[in-house]
């Protein structure tokens, strides 16, 4: 049985009167790739913004790599080695690459000192970022600044990475990119937590996956068995 | 020719303590979305520092010195104390606490010290000319010129090569997503508020240098100038408050210059007017904020 790194319990999230994740119960152990779907407003970033301690938990607890994070800072979260891109990319647009690269290694003495040493892995994993790395951020096309957000998160070294549809608005093949990106990753030893709107893309490459509607998490399994049991009524909402 | 030239100087020595002021609102207006009202009250602590230390025996360049940290410190508890419990509310109520602020330390000031000026005299080594050519150009201009020069390059270098200046760059553009990767958020605000103090210390310096004596309300017309150059040069941009502040200090200066005696008394409604002018054309300022691409 291999080490849980994260686990997730009877989690809430709630913005004043709205209730976007309510208990919701969600465990990724080291080495898997694990895919989070659900429809819009289903509230997979809330779930995963809560973890990170973006946003306060309205109940339940968050256990990273044997420790409880939730209620510590992001900074905290960030140091013990779980990151987020973030949905839509969010890259620093009058930044350059290097320095959108350097802030994601600013949570911790040692990871700034590792910067350069880090910053030199990324671009040997991102090659089209080393010819850019003067470049501002803004001007990057959007599969490149989708590859600067995930390295910007990966300079802080993850044992877990949650990626927040990193899809999102970009080609066909440009997203086979950053599918190939998350497979090697994975070979690499990254735990990965994936939100995907585009669930067969996902189950593809999943281990096992979670389906959230309404907030809550309606069904899991492995990718034949959500497969089976029906994928598209629960992103009608018919669940 | 000449003269255009020592206006010229005048309107680079002028606009150079606006952009200073300007950055300051401009620094801290980025990161936390706050027009600070209390920010001239900094340059005041600047005066009364400069004055109580020199007071005390302290040596004038020291005073300065001292002048300048003591509104750094303040800014950085002004902060600490009142921003950062609403930090969370809605801008209004961070609007009405700086403003609040503000009328307090302007009270301190007149019933703790004196509601009349108390004078900060300028030494004699500083107060001649030098001739370049046939030109007598003031050394407290030259001074203040280049100490305008020196701070705005400092301050360049502080944002572009340190960590700690990407990272108020980085939450200047998205604090949400600086936070994720692990920015430590009060750290970059109070370096924010520490560089707007050390920028309002900086320009009450020079203000000294000109008018020689701090009361109470010795902040307040040029942060409310400094104030029009951030909107003007694009309210959140740190290069359009420097060129706004220029901006408005070559208007000032060519008006006093150049207007006809008659009209001496409608400077400031003038002024006032062309800035109208270009914002009318530029709704945003010469700068505008970028908007974040996603
Ligand atoms: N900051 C916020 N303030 C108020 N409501 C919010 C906020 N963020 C999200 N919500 C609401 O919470 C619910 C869940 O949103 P969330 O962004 O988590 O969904 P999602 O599953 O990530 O959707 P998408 O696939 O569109 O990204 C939605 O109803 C949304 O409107
Ligand atoms: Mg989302």
């Amino acid at each position: 049985m291999p080490v849980t790194l994260l686990s997730v319990q009877k989690v809430a999230v709630r913005y004043g009167a709205i209730q976007a994740v309510e208990n919701a119960e969600l465990a990724v152990a080291a080495g898997e790739i694990v895919t989070l779907l659900g429809a819009n407003g289903a509230g997979k970033s809330s779930l995963l913004n809560a973890c990170m301690g973006l946003v306060p938990l309205a109940g339940g607890q968050v256990h990273f790599d044997g420790q409880r994070i939730s209620g510590t800072r992001t900074e905290h979260v960030v140091r013990r080695g779980m990151t987020l891109t973030p949905e839509g990319r969010r890259v620093f647009p009058g930044l350059s690459v290097a320095d959108n690269l350097a802030i994601g290694a600013a949570a911790s003495p040692q990871l700034r000192r590792e910067t350069a040493a880090r910053r030199t892995e990324m671009y040997d994993l991102f090659p089209r970022l080393h010819e850019r790395q003067k470049q501002l951020a803004g001007t990057l096309s959007g599969g490149e600044q989708q590859m600067l957000a995930i390295a910007r998160s990966l300079m802080s070294n993850p044992k877990l990475l949650l990626l927040d549809e990193p899809s999102l608005g970009l080609a066909p093949n440009i997203v086979d990119q950053i599918f190939d990106i998350i497979a090697a990753l994975r070979a690499r030893g990254v735990t990965i937590l994936l939100v995907e709107q585009n669930a067969e893309l996902a189950l593809d490459i999943a281990d096992r996956g979670y389906v959230l509607a309404g907030g809550r998490i309606v069904l899991s399994g492995t990718p034949g068995e959500l497969r089976a049991s029906g994928l598209e009524r629960v992103y009608l909402g018919a669940h | 020719m000449e003269y255009f030239l020592q206006q010229g100087l005048n309107a680079l020595a002028l606009g150079g303590t606006y952009a200073l002021l300007g950055l300051g609102l401009a620094v801290v207006f980025s990161v936390l979305g706050l027009i600070n009202f209390a920010h001239g009250e900094l340059m005041t602590l600047t005066g009364y520092g400069i004055f109580y230390t020199l007071l005390m025996g302290v040596p004038y360049p020291l005073a300065l010195l001292a002048g300048v940290l003591i509104a750094a410190l303040a800014a950085v508890l002004m902060e600490r104390i009142a921003f950062r419990p609403v930090r969370n509310a809605s801008p209004t109520t961070m609007l009405l606490t700086s403003f609040a602020v503000s009328t307090i330390l302007h009270i301190l000031f007149q019933n703790l010290i004196s509601a009349r000026p108390k004078a900060i005299p300028v030494p004699d080594a500083i107060i001649g000319a030098v001739s370049v050519g046939s030109m007598q150009i003031g050394i407290i201009q030259l001074l203040s010129i280049a100490i305008t020069a020196v701070s705005l390059l400092g301050l360049t270098l502080f944002l572009k090569k340190s960590l700690l200046g990407i990272a108020m760059r980085a939450a200047a553009e998205d604090f949400n997503v600086a936070r994720l990767m692990g920015v430590n958020a009060n750290m970059v605000i109070s370096t924010a508020f520490a560089i707007s103090g050390i920028l309002a210390g900086i320009a009450g310096v020079l203000w000294l240098f000109q008018r020689g004596s701090v009361d109470p309300m010795m902040g307040f017309l040029p942060v409310l100038k400094a104030f029009i150059a951030v909107v003007l040069g694009g309210l959140g941009s740190l290069t359009g408050a420097v060129i706004g502040g220029f901006i408005l200090g070559i208007i000032e200066v060519s008006l006093r210059a150049y207007l006809p005696d008659g009209m001496l008394a409608y400077r400031d409604a003038i002024s006032l007017t062309l800035v109208i002018l270009v914002l009318f054309f530029l709704p945003q300022g010469i700068v505008p904020r970028r908007e974040s691409v996603r």
